[in-house]
């Protein structure tokens, strides 16, 4: 029996079971059913306004912060719904990092060390540090500037220092949001092969308009649509939920093959 | 392919730009924007000429009117004399210049103006911004640019006949003291930052918010080591801009806190500051072309360094400390 629940457990990170979000009296995303994997990389793609972000959001209770959002639905974290959570405590155990970079206005040692610092971390700071900004591909540029600001980092470099920033708790999961929207090629490249090393600690949900960057990271694929309401709104849907490998070549949906063939969107 | 084009179709004619005309009216836009710009430019070059040309023949004059019949003072001595001098009595027989007697008097409520105006005002912007709700929000805000909108010589009569004699059921302050002034000043300096200071934290971007909550940050670690720190350069240059406005304060100062030039720190006892000096020899005490006439601009020259020198240091504080986010 025990065997079993750890079995469970170890197999999926996250769980949500028909999430549907509100803002305000608008339905913004209908009855998402989704199984994120353990120590696997699940990316989000559909066209804009299809409710990935806000999906994304509502694993760490980010939504909780919008005065008219409301989600309904449950979300299994290690099994246990994340309503009972304590948001701050959830959002330790499961780290964001955002379409923007945004470093915050201190030195580079101080935006990793902030996290560790309100989240009561004993040990030794300055190895935390270097662990962690090693763990985001990032110590080498920066080890002799640690007291600089992280905003004179280039764009790349500053989305990496978020990185670094998120993985400094320890969270189980992280969450990327289009975390390489804003960069360039070459950094876009250095984050993916990033997330390639995060893997084998952290699960990784990651939305992202790139199809290409979504075949190229990720095991599995969520393709959310939108459609068009009565209300002239748009309204996000899980199409389709698989392999990434079967996604991208041999997906069950109309739409999914007229989206990854790059008929639309 | 180009009968698709219907420009082509169009006859000559159709279109004619007036571009000789539009030159014309912006040649003349341009001139009127420059004579009002040269207006205002020429007007603060004559007040600054007129400040300058006053107070350096009141330090021509200086050392005639201190000379006695036994000693010649030099003008150096003279300007030294301005700088250091203990008693400030250019209305009296004796005449004393020390202007350091009516500056400690305008620092010492400055500084209480300031100690009443940061915590108060910082705390409601960051009450506003970051834990008011948009109802109390809406309700709190216009509240507050009210009480900038009352007039100074309320504020001054307040000092006078509310503060005062409810200080002195504390301390022994007299009938005129700058604590009073100083306290009734902060109130009123508040509002403004208050309002610059909420500007500032408020346009502290959402996203280091998010970024500090997905962290883990509770709400206080998210306003107080974030956005906090964040928006200090607007917090300070808030501070100085309230400052300047409090040392050029005129009507409460003159009506709370006295006419009695005291060199000292002493908050209980009645002052005279730079501002209060000048309603008072301008009130008609003293001669055009007398001694006690150019005082007015040696004082008023060194009220607008001080502030000149505090608008300098805002401006590249603001400059070396502000954070630019795209």
């Amino acid at each position: 029996m025990q065997d079993i629940r750890n079995q469970t457990m170890t197999d999926t990170a996250l769980k949500a079971e028909k999430i549907s979000v509100y803002y305000g009296s608008t339905l913004a995303v209908k009855d998402v059913f989704l199984d994120i994997p353990r120590n696997q990389i699940v990316a989000f793609i559909g066209p804009s306004g299809c409710g990935k972000s806000t999906v994304l959001r509502c694993f760490n209770r980010m939504n909780d912060l919008i005065p008219s959002a409301r989600v309904d639905g449950n979300i299994l974290f290690d099994g246990e719904n994340i309503k009972r959570f304590d948001p701050v405590e959830l959002r330790r155990r499961v780290g964001m990092v955002f379409q923007k970079p945004n470093p915050f206005p201190k030195s580079i040692y101080e935006n990793i060390a902030f996290g560790a610092r309100i989240n009561g971390y004993q040990g030794d700071m300055d190895e935390l540090v270097e662990r962690s900004l090693k763990g985001a591909a990032l110590w080498d540029e920066v080890k002799d500037k640690l007291k600089e600001s992280g905003l004179g980092l280039s764009g790349g470099q500053q989305q990496r220092l978020c990185i670094a920033r998120a993985i400094a708790i320890e969270p189980e999961v992280i969450l990327m949001d289009e975390p390489c929207s804003a960069l360039d090629p070459i950094s876009t490249l250095k984050v993916e092969e990033l997330m390639h090393d995060l893997k084998m600690q952290y699960t990784i949900v990651i939305v992202t308009h790139n199809m290409q960057q979504a075949s190229r990271v990720s095991d599995k694929t969520a393709f959310f649509n939108a459609q068009a309401t009565e209300a002239g709104g748009k309204m996000g849907y899980l199409v389709e939920y698989d392999e990434t490998q079967v996604i991208f070549s041999n997906p069950r949906e109309e739409y999914t093959r007229d989206y990854v063939s790059g008929r639309f969107g | 392919m180009t009968a698709e084009l219907p420009l082509n179709d169009i006859a000559p004619g159709t279109w004619k730009p007036n571009r000789g005309r539009s030159e014309t009216i912006q040649l003349i836009i341009k001139i009127i924007c420059g004579a009002f710009a040269t207006i205002s430019i020429l007007t603060t070059i004559g007040i600054i000429g007129t400040l300058i040309f006053e107070a350096f023949s009141f330090f021509g004059n200086l050392p005639s009117e201190l000379s006695k019949d036994s000693e010649q003072v030099s003008y150096m001595q003279g300007v030294i004399h301005f700088l250091t001098a203990g008693r400030w009595t250019p209305l009296f027989a004796s005449k004393q210049f020390g202007i350091f007697v009516l500056i400690s008097a305008t620092l010492m409520i400055t500084f209480i103006s300031i100690l009443v105006a940061l915590p108060l005002g910082l705390l409601a912007a960051i009450c506003l911004s970051e834990y008011a709700s948009p109802k109390i929000r809406k309700v709190l805000k216009p509240v507050l640019e009210i009480l900038a909108g009352v007039p100074t010589v309320v504020y001054g009569y307040f000092a006078l006949l509310t503060v005062t004699p409810f200080l002195k059921t504390f301390f022994p302050v007299e009938g005129f003291n700058s604590l009073s002034a100083g306290i009734v000043l902060g109130i009123m300096i508040t509002p403004m930052v208050a309002s610059l200071s909420e500007d500032a934290i408020y346009s502290v971007p959402q996203s280091l918010r998010d970024g500090a909550y997905a962290l883990g940050g509770t709400k206080r670690e998210t306003v107080w080591s974030v956005v906090l720190p964040a928006a200090l350069s607007g917090i300070v240059s808030s501070l100085i801009l309230a400052t300047s406005r409090a040392i050029g304060e005129t009507m409460i100062v003159t009506l709370a806190a006295g006419a009695n030039p005291t060199l000292g720190f002493n908050p209980f006892v009645p002052v005279m500051t730079m501002t209060a000096y000048i309603v008072q020899v301008t009130k008609g005490d003293a001669p055009h072309g007398t001694i006690a006439y150019q005082t007015l601009y040696a004082v008023g020259i060194t009220l607008f360094l001080i502030t000149l020198a505090l608008n300098i240091f805002s401006f590249w504080f603001v400059r070396r400390f502000r954070q630019k986010y795209d």
